[in-house]
């Protein structure tokens, strides 16, 4: 499906920047992450370690997202089913953008978190400091009921 | 160097046992207990260590001092909080009034770094040579001010000891105690330094009150290469990594994560947490080092990392 299809099919405008986002872009030798948005919430889905290598490059991949207008952008949700390690500088890249979202009035929270990226953010108490859901739905469901409407009509084909 | 001794491992403020704490470590052990019956000393310690440290001991509550036992004839410490009281009574216990040199490395000049030395009896005994090394330039006068009125009744002057100053630069490898010893400055609130000491192959940093800003690469570096190869860092791991960036960024205090990933990358054998947060209790302690040594697995790349968590009274073979 063509992205402007796709990006109409989930009401959300084909601007430059999410045409971008949406055809990915890839953080390093093996790390790769796209964003889609559901209604007033984005989706990132960073694919890979974010270990020491990777952290920039995923905080230079989030920039564009936590400068969109907080009107339109409530909340952030970091799909990391395809994370298999973050690393302190991984939770500082995700700590920044807590701080930043906060700052707008906008949450941030972490979906469907591998079970040794689960372990670390608990030893790293940062599932204080970010909401953590089993799921990109049930944290949609919890943040957002038009993104999560959104996500049931994409037919939860999106990350 | 023979062994590392551990008289204070507390962070920022002595923590007291408190008689609901050793009621509740008793109700544990009687409970588990079940009516069993010891039929020797061998059985009962056994039985004790079944208990877990965090019922059958306490990490204690004395602010920093470590003492590096070189095989020498002079005392090596770092840092001067409360645990050189205890220390001070042992050294007087085993030499009586017999001159002795005591060798100290502080870390840097916050109170509960030099809170212990009011009550380092050995100062008070003439013929006693205590050396005071540090990378500020106030060390002097912040031992001197803690002793002059109205903080404490008697005044540094009053100290029988010879007691010298020496400042130290980074960069520089001293020879000192018989060990070659190089200091590193590092990031808290008025400056702290860490200090690497080798001799006869045998590595041992203590690095304590160190903040390390995440995403600066340069500064990372360099503490892995002060850590290098290490056979013991004892690293201040006071706060969780969630605190140490958000809400007490810039407070100078580490985490046990950060200690792990330099610890890893500098092939350090062996990682010891220390300056224990104050509010924390000893199951919390517990919790932190079995979290510490889980974290230590999931993200082993090669060697393995010894990691304990330092407690008043704890000894570290080299």
């Amino acid at each position: 499906m063509p992205l402007t299809a796709v990006a109409s099919k989930l009401a959300v405008r084909p601007e430059q920047p999410l045409v971008r986002m949406l055809a990915g872009m890839t953080l390093g030798a093996d790390v790769e992450f796209s964003s889609q948005r559901f209604a007033d919430v984005v989706v990132a889905v960073p694919v890979g370690p974010i270990d020491h290598a990777h952290a920039e490059p995923l905080r230079h991949a989030l920039a564009p997202i936590l400068e969109q207008p907080a009107a339109t952008r409530r909340a952030l949700v970091l799909n990391l089913a395809d994370v298999a390690y973050i690393s302190s500088m991984g939770l500082r890249v995700l700590m920044m953008a807590a701080k930043h979202l906060r700052g707008q009035n906008a949450r941030i929270a972490v979906a469907a978190l591998q079970p040794v990226v689960d372990e670390i953010f608990s030893i790293a108490r940062f599932n204080h400091v970010v909401e953590v859901f089993p799921s990109v739905g049930a944290a949609l469901a919890t943040l957002s009921p038009d993104a999560a409407a959104a996500y049931d009509t994409a037919g939860r084909s999106g990350p | 160097m023979r062994r590392l001794r551990f008289w204070g491992t507390r962070g920022s403020l002595p923590v007291a046992l408190t008689a609901s704490s050793v009621r509740r470590k008793l109700s544990v052990a009687l409970r588990a207990a079940e009516g069993r019956s010891f039929a020797s000393d061998h059985e009962l310690e056994a039985y004790l260590d079944e208990l877990g440290f965090q019922v059958s001991g306490s990490y204690g509550g004395h602010t920093s001092c470590v003492e590096i036992e070189t095989g020498g004839p002079d005392y090596v410490l770092c840092d001067l909080g409360t645990g050189v009281r205890p220390f001070g009574q042992e050294a007087l216990s085993r030499h009586g009034s017999s001159p002795r040199t005591y060798h100290v490395f502080m870390s840097h000049v916050h109170w509960d770094h030099i809170m212990g030395f009011p009550f380092f009896a050995p100062a008070y005994v003439r013929g006693n040579r205590i050396r005071i090394y540090g990378g500020h330039d106030m060390l002097e006068d912040a031992f001197r001010r803690q002793q002059a009125k109205p903080s404490f009744p008697v005044d540094f002057a009053v100290l029988g000891a010879d007691i010298e100053f020496i400042r130290l630069e980074p960069g520089i490898a001293y020879d000192i105690a018989g060990m070659t010893v190089k200091l590193k400055l590092q990031r808290h609130a008025g400056d702290s330094y860490g200090y690497r000491f080798t001799s006869n192959g045998r590595t041992i940093v203590y690095s304590t009150d160190s903040e390390h800003k995440l995403g600066d690469p340069i500064e990372a570096n360099s503490f892995v290469e002060f850590f290098r190869d290490a056979d013991v860092v004892v690293f201040d791991a006071m706060y969780s990594l969630a605190d140490a960036i958000s809400v007490k960024a810039d407070w100078g205090h580490s985490s046990n994560i950060v200690g792990v990933e330099l610890c890893q990358m500098a092939g350090v054998h062996h990682l010891c947490l220390f300056h224990h947060e104050p509010a924390n209790s000893d199951e919390a302690i517990e919790r932190v080092l079995a979290e510490t040594r889980r974290f230590e697995e999931i993200s082993r790349t090669a060697k393995p990392l010894q990691v304990t968590a330092a407690y008043d009274g704890m000894e570290i073979d080299l």
